[in-house]
C-alpha cells in the first residue's frame, strides 16, 4: 500500500521530532508511517502547530466575557461590537523567515494574519505590526528593517487594508532573531461568521486560490527550531506572497460567504493542506479523504510529501454543501482564482490521502491533534533584580529630554508608517503616531481602537511583572483614545523552551497576562505562540506582544495626544513615586539596564482607565496620552510637538526630584488637558474618586517646551531630534566589513 | 450627476470613491467590472486607485488593455467626463487618455502622508468650485507617482494650462516634473491626479479639500 521508504532515526531527526516522539507515533499507527505520514507528523507536532511546549499553560489564560463570541481554537477570535456587528482578530509572528528573507517573510506573514482574518467572514480593515530589530549598530539591522517594513507595505498596500501602527524597538538581543508580529482586525457581521469544522460525511472539500508550488516546505519546522550561522541556507523554506492573488480571493471568499454554500473553511498557513485538513476533521468530529491528483499545481512532477508540506501561499480550503460546488466555482472562475474539488469529508475520523491511484496516508486525525504531545517542561524561575537604582542629578534635564526623544528605541517612526497606505478604505479617524489607532465602523459613528504592546526589558527583569505591564499598557492605550477595552490577542515570543530558565520565563509571562487580563476583565481571544528565537544559544528578551481592540460609540468624542489650545491646565493621573528601575532614562542616559521593572497596580490601572476614558466619552476632554517609556516628560513632549503648542510644567504633588518626576516609568499614569475651568471640576471629581492627581502646567503661547527650574527648550529643536534619527540611520550606506 | 466607478481586479480604492460620490452626489455610483465591454450611461467616469492587475507590469500597463478601457476610450472621445486617482492616473498615461509617464518615486519608497498643492487651474469642470492659486493638501498614497514627460509636452501642458496641481515647491513626494500632481487631457475632459480627493471628504478624516473637486463636477454636469 505504501511506498517504501525506510524511516530511519537520522529521517526521524531530520523532521525535527525526537526518539519518544517516534515511539509514540508507532504506537499511534500500528505500524511504521510512510514517509508522507512520518512529513504530516513531522509539522503537526511541530512546536509551531502543536504549542505542545505552551499549551498545558495557556489554559490558564482568562478567555471568556459576555462579548466574546470566539475565543481562543479558530482562525482568529470573535468580539460582539454591538448592532449585529462583530470584530474579528489576531496577531501572528512571522519571525523566522522574516530573519531570513526580511520582505518576503515579512509579506506573507501579512498575508497569513490576513488570511486567518478574512477566513471567517471579516473584511479586513486594519494592519499593526509589532517589530523588534537587533542594535543599529549591527551589521545587519538596516537591510532587515528595510526588507520588513518594505514587505509588509508592499502587501498590505496592494492589499488596500490600512497599517495604523504598531511598535519598532531596537535592541541587541535580537541581532539573531528579529520579531516580525502582526496583528490583523476585521469586521463581519455576527450571523454570518465561518468556522473551521468540517461536520458531517460526503460534503466535497474544496481547494480555492493559488496553486500549490515547492515553496515552504517545512516552514513549520524551522520555525520550531532553533538557528545557527547555516540558517541562511534555509531561505527556500520561505515563502514567496502574491498580493495581488490574495486580494482577489478575500473578495472571492467574502462574495461565496454571502451565499449559504460554506460548511467550513480555514486558511492554508504553516504546514499548507496538510493542517487545514487536518484542523477541519478534528473540529467536526469528521474524516477526510483527498486526492492529491486534484490538487492545482504548479510544479510537474510533485510527490504527494511535497503538496502535503508545501507552504504556498494565497490558498483556502473549504468544505461546502453538496450540490453547491457549481456555484462556488462560477465565483472563483470570475475572480479567476483556482478552483478544485479535491476531496469528501467521511466519518471515519480518518486522513486518507490518496495519489496517483496509491493511498499514500492512512492516519487517524486525533493522532494528529488530540494525541499530539503536551509537554509540562521543567522551568526553573529567576530571581528578578530588585531595588530602583541610583542615579546623578546633577546631570541636566532637558539636554537629557533631547537625547531621549532623538534615540534610536524613542524618536518618531514616520519613515517606518509613511510606507503604509494608512489612509485607504476612508475610515482611518486616528492615524499613526497617537497612543492607539482609530478606524471607523464603516457607515457608523461607531470606533475600533487598536494597539499592540510591550516593554522586553521590563520583561527581561521580571517577566510575570513585564507581561502585566504589556497588558496594563495597552488597556492604557485603548483608554487613553477614549474606548472601552475589549479584547487581546497575544503573541508569545520566547527562546527554547527546553531551557528551563526560558520555560521559566514562559510560565511567569503566561501568569503575568493571565493576572491582568482576569483583573481588567479583558480577555484573550486569540493568539500565537513563537519559540526557539535563539541563535547559537542566544535567546531574545521574552517579548510577549500583546494586541488590543477596544470600542467607542461615538468616533466625533476621541481623544488625540496633540496639545489643541493654549492657556490649558495638564494634569497628571496616577501616582509617581519615581520608578527609574528598567527605564528608558536610565539606559539612554546613564548606560545602564537595571534595577526592578516597575510595579503594576492593576486595581489603579482600572480606575484610572475608567476615569480618563468617562471624561472623553464625556466630551469634557480631547487631549490624552498614556505615560510609558520615558515618563512624564517624553509625553508632554509628544503631546506639544504633535500639536505644535508649547508647555512649561514642574515637579508637583510630591517631594519626588525633577529626574525621577519627569523620566520615571511608574505605571497607571495619564497626562491629560482641558481648559482651567473644566480642569477644575475635573480636579474635583479626582479628588472625590480617591484618585491622585496633580496639576503639572499649562500649554502656553511660545512653542517651547519650559520646565520650571531647569530652563527652555524649542520646540523645533525637539523636532528635529525626534525626526531625525530614523531617516538618517536609514540613509546610510552599509558600513563594509574590516578586513 | 450620475457617475461609474470601474473595478479591476485589485482596485482597492473603489469603495473610497464610491463612498465619496454617494456623499456628495446622493446617489450611488454604477460599479463596472473590468471584463464588461459597456459602460452604463453615466456623466463621470473614475478609475480608482489601487493595483490593478498587481501592478506586477508597469503599473497600470495591464489595466490599460482590458475591455472596459475600450469603452471609457469612447466615453472621453465623446467628451465624457473621466477622473483618474492615483492607480487611475496610471491607467490614463498607459492607454494615451493623458500624456506622460509615472515612474517610481525618486526615493524609491511607498509614501502615505498629506501633501500640500496649489490649483493651478480653474478653468475646468474639475476645478471650478475651487480658487485660483488655492492651497489645499490631499494624502498621497502611492510608490510609482514621479510624473515624467519630455519637455516639449511639459511646455505645451503649461502653456495650455493643463497642469491642474501641482505640490507645493519643497513638498513634492515623488520628483515629479516640475511638481506636477495632476494634469488634464487636450479636451479637458479627462484628468487624473495622484493625490487622493476621495479621501478628505471628512473634517474627521484630516481634512474637506476634496469636496470641491466633486463639486465642480456636479455644478459642471448639471
Amino acid at each position: 500500500m505504501f511506498s517504501m521508504t525506510a524511516i530511519t532515526p537520522a529521517l526521524v531527526k531530520d523532521h525535527g521530532l525526537s526518539e519518544a516522539e517516534y515511539r509514540r507515533i508507532l504506537e499511534l499507527m500500528g505500524r511504521e508511517p510512510s514517509l508522507v505520514e512520518l512529513g504530516i507528523f513531522s509539522v503537526m507536532w511541530s512546536e509551531h502547530c502543536s504549542y505542545k511546549s505552551t499549551r498545558f499553560h495557556l489554559r490558564r489564560l482568562p478567555t471568556k466575557a459576555p462579548w466574546v463570541l470566539q475565543g481562543p481554537g479558530e482562525n482568529a477570535g470573535v468580539i460582539d461590537i454591538g448592532d449585529g456587528d462583530a470584530a474579528i482578530f489576531k496577531m501572528e509572528s512571522h519571525n523566522h523567515p522574516s530573519f531570513i528573507e526580511p520582505y518576503q517573510g515579512a509579506a506573507t506573514g501579512v498575508g497569513g494574519i490576513m488570511r486567518d482574518v478574512f477566513t471567517m467572514g471579516a473584511r479586513p480593515i486594519a494592519m499593526m505590526n509589532a517589530l523588534r530589530f537587533g542594535e543599529p549598530s549591527h551589521p545587519k539591522t538596516r537591510h532587515l528593517v528595510d526588507g520588513v517594513v518594505r514587505g509588509i507595505g508592499g502587501y498590505g498596500n496592494c492589499m488596500g487594508v490600512p497599517t495604523v501602527g504598531g511598535e519598532v524597538n531596537f535592541h541587541r538581543c535580537y541581532n539573531g532573531n528579529i520579531l516580525v508580529n502582526a496583528m490583523c482586525v476585521g469586521l463581519a457581521h455576527q450571523d454570518k461568521i465561518f468556522l473551521s469544522a468540517a461536520k458531517g460525511a460526503g460534503n466535497p472539500v474544496v481547494y480555492i486560490g493559488s496553486k500549490t508550488g515547492r515553496d515552504g516546505i517545512h516552514g513549520a519546522t524551522m520555525a520550531s527550531a532553533e538557528f545557527d550561522d547555516a540558517s541562511e541556507e534555509k531561505r527556500p523554506t520561505v515563502q514567496v506572497g502574491d498580493p495581488f492573488t490574495e486580494k482577489l480571493l478575500l473578495e472571492a471568499c467574502l462574495e461565496l460567504m454571502a451565499t449559504d454554500a460554506i460548511i467550513a473553511i480555514q486558511d492554508m498557513g504553516a504546514a499548507g493542506l496538510t493542517s487545514s485538513s487536518a484542523e477541519m476533521g478534528d473540529k467536526g468530529g469528521s474524516g477526510i479523504e483527498l486526492n492529491l491528483d486534484r490538487v492545482p499545481q504548479r510544479e510537474e512532477g510533485m510527490t504527494a510529501y511535497e503538496m502535503m508540506l508545501s507552504e504556498s501561499q494565497e490558498r483556502m480550503l473549504a468544505v461546502l454543501k453538496p450540490g453547491r460546488e457549481a456555484q462556488a466555482e462560477a465565483i472563483f472562475r470570475k475572480w479567476e482564482l483556482d478552483f478544485a474539488v479535491i476531496g469528501i469529508t467521511t466519518d471515519t475520523k480518518r486522513l486518507v490521502v490518496k495519489h496517483k491511484g496509491q493511498v499514500v496516508a492512512d492516519m487517524p486525525i486525533t493522532a494528529l491533534s488530540d494525541e499530539a504531545p503536551v509537554y509540562q517542561r521543567p522551568y526553573a524561575a529567576r530571581p528578578a533584580p530588585a531595588g530602583n537604582p541610583a542615579y546623578d542629578a546633577k546631570r541636566p534635564l532637558l539636554s537629557s529630554l533631547k537625547t531621549i526623544v532623538g534615540a534610536p528605541d524613542m524618536c518618531s517612526r514616520r519613515w517606518v508608517w509613511e510606507q503604509y497606505d494608512y489612509t485607504v478604505m476612508t475610515d482611518t479617524v486616528q492615524q499613526p503616531g497617537g497612543d492607539a489607532a482609530v478606524v471607523r465602523v464603516h457607515g457608523s459613528n461607531k470606533g475600533l481602537a487598536i494597539t499592540t504592546d510591550v516593554t522586553p526589558r521590563y520583561c527581561k527583569a521580571d517577566p510575570k511583572e513585564g507581561a502585566k505591564q504589556a497588558v496594563a499598557e495597552a488597556w492604557r492605550n485603548i483608554c487613553a483614545v477614549g474606548a472601552k477595552p475589549l479584547a487581546v490577542t497575544d503573541n508569545l515570543n520566547f527562546g527554547n523552551p527546553q531551557k528551563p530558565e526560558i520555560m521559566g520565563e514562559i510560565v511567569a509571562a503566561i501568569d503575568g497576562i493571565g493576572e491582568a487580563c482576569r483583573a481588567l476583565d479583558f480577555p484573550v481571544i486569540s493568539g500565537n505562540c513563537s519559540l526557539y528565537n535563539e541563535t547559537n544559544g542566544e535567546g531574545i528578551f521574552p517579548t510577549p506582544a500583546i494586541g488590543a481592540v477596544g470600542l467607542m460609540g461615538d468616533v466625533h468624542r476621541m481623544a488625540t495626544i496633540a496639545f489643541k489650545r493654549e492657556g490649558e491646565a495638564i494634569m497628571l493621573i496616577g501616582d509617581t513615586r519615581g520608578h527609574l528601575g528598567q527605564s528608558i532614562y536610565l539606559r539612554e542616559i546613564e548606560g545602564r539596564e537595571q534595577g526592578a521593572a516597575p510595579p503594576v497596580d492593576l486595581a489603579a490601572e482600572k480606575a484610572h482607565g475608567e476615569f480618563v476614558r468617562r471624561l472623553i466619552e464625556q466630551g469634557r476632554v480631547d487631549t490624552c496620552h498614556d505615560l510609558s517609556d520615558g515618563g512624564l516628560l517624553v509625553a508632554l513632549s509628544e503631546m506639544a510637538l504633535a500639536g505644535d503648542i508649547g508647555c512649561e510644567a514642574g515637579v508637583a504633588g510630591t517631594t519626588v526630584e525633577a529626574i525621577p518626576f519627569f523620566f520615571g516609568e511608574d505605571q497607571a499614569r495619564y497626562a491629560i488637558a482641558a481648559p482651567v475651568e473644566e480642569m477644575n471640576r475635573i480636579e474635583q471629581e479626582a479628588r472625590d474618586a480617591g484618585i491622585i492627581h496633580a496639576i503639572v502646567g499649562k500649554t502656553h503661547a511660545a512653542k517651547t517646551l519650559r520646565i520650571a527650574g531647569a530652563g527652555e527648550i524649542a520646540l523645533a529643536d525637539l523636532r528635529a531630534a525626534h525626526e531625525g534619527w530614523f531617516p538618517a540611520y536609514m540613509a546610510k550606506e552599509e558600513v563594509p566589513p574590516v578586513n | 450627476m450620475k457617475s461609474a466607478v470601474v473595478v479591476f481586479p485589485a482596485s482597492n480604492c473603489d469603495r473610497d470613491a464610491q463612498t465619496a460620490l454617494k456623499q456628495l452626489t446622493g446617489r450611488d455610483p454604477h460599479m463596472v467590472w473590468h471584463g464588461d465591454s459597456a459602460l452604463p450611461s453615466v456623466d463621470l467616469v473614475v478609475l480608482p486607485g489601487g493595483f490593478s492587475y498587481g501592478d506586477y507590469l508597469r503599473s497600470g500597463a495591464m489595466a490599460s488593455q482590458s475591455a472596459i478601457m475600450r469603452a471609457v476610450k469612447a466615453h472621453a472621445d465623446k467628451g465624457g467626463m473621466v477622473l483618474g486617482i492615483c492607480n487611475g492616473f496610471q491607467v490614463l498615461t498607459e492607454s494615451h487618455l493623458l500624456p506622460g509617464a509615472l515612474m517610481r518615486n525618486a526615493d524609491l519608497k511607498f509614501v502615505c502622508r498629506p501633501v500640500a498643492m496649489t490649483v493651478e487651474e480653474t478653468q475646468s469642470a474639475f476645478t471650478r468650485k475651487y480658487d485660483k492659486g488655492q492651497r489645499v493638501v490631499f494624502p498621497v498614497a502611492h510608490g510609482d507617482g514621479n510624473y515624467f514627460a519630455d519637455e516639449a509636452t511639459l511646455d505645451r501642458l503649461e502653456g495650455e494650462n493643463r497642469v491642474v496641481f501641482r505640490y507645493v515647491e519643497g513638498d513634492n513626494p515623488n520628483g515629479s516634473a516640475r511638481n506636477i500632481a495632476g494634469i488634464l487631457n487636450e479636451t479637458r475632459n479627462v484628468m487624473g491626479l495622484m493625490p487622493h480627493p476621495e479621501r478628505v471628504v471628512d473634517p474627521l478624516l484630516g481634512g474637506t479639500d476634496g469636496v470641491a473637486l466633486f463639486q465642480s463636477l456636479i455644478e459642471a454636469l448639471s
